[in-house]
């Protein structure tokens, strides 16, 4: 059975429940005459403050998962708990954060107007008091500066720091990322995941990132979840010990290259 | 900070003072380059009215049958106000059909957006009605309607609706599945997603339906004139030519061509003003 525990960060170990529990998460896709199973029974719990990836070849469930707990996709059978309620509840609440493969701006807007987007649907008008304004949120994702420049002005980087900082208006406690960085090139992704972990350092927010690369489930995530392809099952919980906070210089270094080798190894057994 | 920001080019390794030259090398090609983009196009459309004038006075055509170029000038100035007397109903009539024509097809887009089955009864239907050649319908809707405006304004609205309807319906479903679900995540209300989402999306593909629609709604307006109608492009058209006032036609369908140009770019004006962020529109 694939329940397992994920153990919080020393730091905040208590902080008290969970961020994210998935009991027995079952979802089942019906298309072009078949029933296909994307997940099967997956159980998972996610500390508040943590970081997570998930790691497992194209296909596994990963981005359904993440969409599960985002409401999303509905599970066809379990539980989810986000923040002690309910997905829905928890996205009523904008408890929950979503970074987007593609950025998913809205061409039309400014970048400003993009990450104002949330104060502007779903009934909300004002930040939650204490949470980062929108020029806050643009000098932590770096661009200080660009708010009046349209989005087909940026490079592929700069409108996932867009959709990060959009992501993160209100003050969400539960941070979604699919596969944000994967259409970018090694250098503007490697520079990104570095601050991409500055800035959970700097918000507190949990993490669960979905990515297809080792070397990023490595990097990033204090656990790896590996997830097995059709159905999507949990494979193994793997935690990552690297010394913090994380730096680029670290992937060279035999701690990295070894926890790096058994992912690959775990991955290849699947 | 970030490093993918649009730096700067690559210093050249030449000197400031050679910089400089080249900048102005620059400015001077790009000029010559503006200036051939307007001027061939003038001097291709003065060669074409060369060689119409020369075939009219070399094989000696017969005022009636061709006039030269000249001639037509000369009555386009003559004639010139009441050209503008026969323009303002046609252009009152491509205008009002234009609207009339362009609403309802927004409108009936949104309700088929909204109401999937709807869509799934009526849009073959409009498919269907849109084979029917507008100009086969024009005496059934002169005798329905009468002779006044109201055939002249349904005709221009019927060819603008059916391409309106076709690419609004398809600019409000073009609206990508991550946009959608960063609504769903958002909770953002069915209205919201169609005001901040869809109607956004659908714009760059409205105003290629609009700029098709300024050029049609005139043709519409023009071939309702010619069913008994004793003013207007149309009208003027049918006289000139059982007249055999070759140089009237010529100068009534240039004053048609003339209003139609203008209906369009106006359009493409309006575009370029309210879509700046579709690269490939405004590009």
């Amino acid at each position: 059975m694939a329940s397992s525990t994920i153990l919080a960060r020393p730091a905040q170990a208590a902080a008290g429940s969970p961020a994210v529990e998935c009991r027995d998460v079952t979802v089942r896709f019906i298309s072009e005459r078949r029933a296909v199973t994307a997940l099967d029974s997956v159980s998972l719990t996610v500390e508040e403050g943590s970081f997570l990836t998930l790691l497992g070849p194209s296909g596994c469930g990963k981005s359904t998962l993440l969409r599960v707990i985002a409401d999303i996709v509905k599970p066809s059978s379990g539980s989810v708990q986000v923040q002690g309620k309910t997905p829905a509840a928890a996205r009523r609440d904008r408890e929950i954060g979503f970074v987007f493969q593609d950025a998913a701006l809205l061409r039309w807007r400014s970048v400003l107007d993009n990450v104002l987007l949330p104060l502007e649907v779903g009934g909300r008008r004002e930040l939650r008091p204490g949470s980062m304004g929108p020029e806050a949120l643009l000098a932590l994702v770096g661009l200080a500066g660009w708010e009046k420049a349209l989005p087909h002005e940026l490079s592929g980087g700069m409108r996932q720091r867009v959709s990060i900082a959009r992501a993160l208006l209100g003050g969400p406690r539960v941070l979604l990322m699919d596969e944000p960085f994967g259409a970018l090139d090694e250098i503007t992704r490697d520079r990104l995941n570095e601050e991409l972990l500055r800035m959970w350092r700097e918000t507190g927010t949990t993490i669960v990132f979905v990515t297809h690369s080792i070397y990023e489930a490595a990097f990033l995530g204090q656990q790896v979840l590996m997830l097995t392809a059709r159905p999507g099952r949990v494979r193994e919980i793997v935690a990552i010990s690297l010394p913090e906070p994380r730096r680029l210089a670290l992937r060279e270094t035999p701690g990295f290259v070894a926890q790096a080798a058994h992912l690959r190894a775990v991955l290849e057994s699947c | 900070m970030a490093v993918e920001l649009p730096m700067a080019r690559a210093a050249p390794p030449r000197a400031a003072a050679s910089e400089e030259a080249l900048a102005a090398a620059w400015t001077a090609t790009e000029r010559r380059k503006r200036w051939r983009r307007v001027l061939l196009p003038v001097a291709g459309g003065a060669a074409l009215l060369l060689v119409w004038w020369a075939l009219v006075a070399i094989l000696h055509v017969r005022p009636f049958i061709a006039p030269s170029p000249l001639v037509v000038a000369i009555t386009f100035y003559q004639k010139f106000d009441m050209l503008m007397a026969n323009l303002g109903p046609t252009a009152l009539e491509a205008l009002s059909g234009f609207v009339v024509g362009n609403v309802a097809a927004i409108v009936i887009a949104t309700v088929f957006v909204h109401r999937k089955h709807i869509e799934q009864a009526f849009f073959p239907i409009a498919v269907l009605l849109h084979s029917i050649p507008v100009v086969a319908t024009a005496p059934i809707l002169v005798l329905l309607l009468g002779n006044g405006l109201a055939p002249k304004v349904s005709i221009a609205a019927i060819i603008c609706f059916f391409p309106t309807l076709v690419n609004m319906v398809r600019g409000l479903e073009s609206v990508g599945a991550q946009p959608m679900e960063l609504m769903h995540v958002l909770s953002a209300t069915q209205r919201e997603v169609f005001f901040k989402l869809r109607v956004p999306t659908s714009l760059p593909f409205l105003f290629s339906a609009l700029r098709i629609a300024a050029s049609t709604a005139t043709v519409g307006a023009i071939v309702g004139e010619w069913i008994g109608s004793q003013v207007g492009i149309g009208a003027l058209i049918i006289q000139a030519t059982y007249n055999f006032d070759s140089a009237l036609l010529y100068a009534t369908v240039l004053c048609g061509s003339f209003f139609s140009v203008a209906f369009f770019q106006v359009i493409r004006l309006i575009e370029r003003l309210v879509v700046r962020w579709d690269v490939e529109a405004a590009g």
